[in-house]
């Protein structure tokens, strides 16, 4: 089906988000591609205007968690799993634009060497999993802080929702895509991909939390620093 | 904890996740639940090639242990491709430090 051999099914899944080829018609997956490098080329930027020496390794760090937790599926409601995007979390710790650099490896080398998600819909399955979650994961983010304020409760709370509207917002773009590709109409994908992925999210706010825990426990400094890559600044 | 030490712990977590990585759930995920119950599973191409397809490296015969190789194969690479995208684009001036007093 997606790779070939069939005895190796269980693992051989589009992945969560991750839209294979053949999904998405060639218009809808042109427009991922050029808006996504569109928002790239301004995240290289900012990026480079940015970017303290101490959060290089961070950045590095943060791809290698976010690689390995998108492999560890957890089960949800109907029979169907989820696992981590963690654009929200790369964006909170390393601001949006060099967060989204590291989702976007992230991306890349999953369709590249792993073959999850497809080459011509990566373009796509960047905009989604990259720019989209590290835009609206931060936003929201930024945004809750103002209004509840940042004690440490209140931080918490806002990290899990950043995860969890991040992954909503991601999956509303991806049912978006589909129902332009002509592969399933808006009117039953918007809800059915909405509905999955908002359970989804929970566990994605719950993953974002406890590592944002584990880093404001052993690097308060990290957990702190406000990136200057705010947002239109 | 030092920076070096910090991060250098952040890739062995990264490294021993995947160890896990054979536990995790087998069910369809959110995306192919839908693209299954929809009936639009079978407009997906096959892959134009296979390197690691699946997660799963040629010539592992434990699934396991194939997860688990291709976990730790991916994270490395990852790490190197992050790690240098940040170190190609980092400011270099010393005051470029963020978050820094």
């Amino acid at each position: 089906m997606i790779v070939g051999a069939t005895w190796l099914m269980p693992v051989l899944s589009p992945r969560l988000m991750h839209i294979p080829d053949g999904f998405l018609s060639l218009v809808t997956a042109g427009m991922g591609w050029a808006l996504s490098i569109l928002v790239l080329a301004y995240a290289v930027a900012r990026t480079n205007r940015q970017l303290g020496e101490r959060q290089v390794p961070l950045m590095g760090v943060m791809g290698a968690f976010i690689f390995a937790a998108q492999m560890l599926n957890f089960p949800v409601a109907g029979g169907t799993s989820g696992h981590l995007i963690g654009g929200a979390l790369a964006a909170i710790l390393l601001g949006p634009w060099a967060g989204m650099l590291v989702m976007t490896s992230v991306v890349a080398i999953q369709a590249l060497l792993f073959q999850d998600g497809g080459l011509v819909a990566l373009g796509a399955n960047i905009l989604n999993m990259a720019v989209i979650t590290c835009l609206v994961g931060y936003s929201t983010w930024i945004w809750l802080q103002r209004i509840i304020g940042d004690g440490a409760w209140k931080k918490m709370a806002g990290v899990f929702l950043a995860g969890w509207v991040s992954v909503f917002v991601a999956s509303l773009a991806c049912a978006l895509q589909l129902s332009i590709s002509g592969s399933s109409p808006l009117k039953i994908a918007l809800p059915v991909i909405g509905g999955i992925y908002a359970l989804i999210g929970i566990g994605e706010g719950l993953i974002s939390v406890a590592t944002m825990a584990f880093v404001t426990a052993t690097r308060r400094d990290l957990a702190e620093s406000r990136p200057r890559a705010k947002l239109g600044e | 904890m030092r920076n070096k030490t910090w991060w250098i712990a952040g890739l062995i977590i990264a490294l021993a996740l995947t160890i896990v990585s054979p536990l995790a759930s087998r069910l369809p995920d959110g995306l192919e639940r839908v693209a299954e119950d929809q009936g639009f599973m079978h407009l997906a191409w096959d892959s134009f090639y296979e390197i690691v397809p699946g997660y799963v490296p040629r010539g592992l015969h434990s699934q396991a242990l194939a997860n688990i190789v291709a976990g730790m194969i991916g994270v490395l690479i990852v790490f190197g491709l992050s790690f240098g995208v940040g170190y190609v684009l980092r400011v270099r001036r010393s005051d470029g430090e963020t978050g820094q007093p």
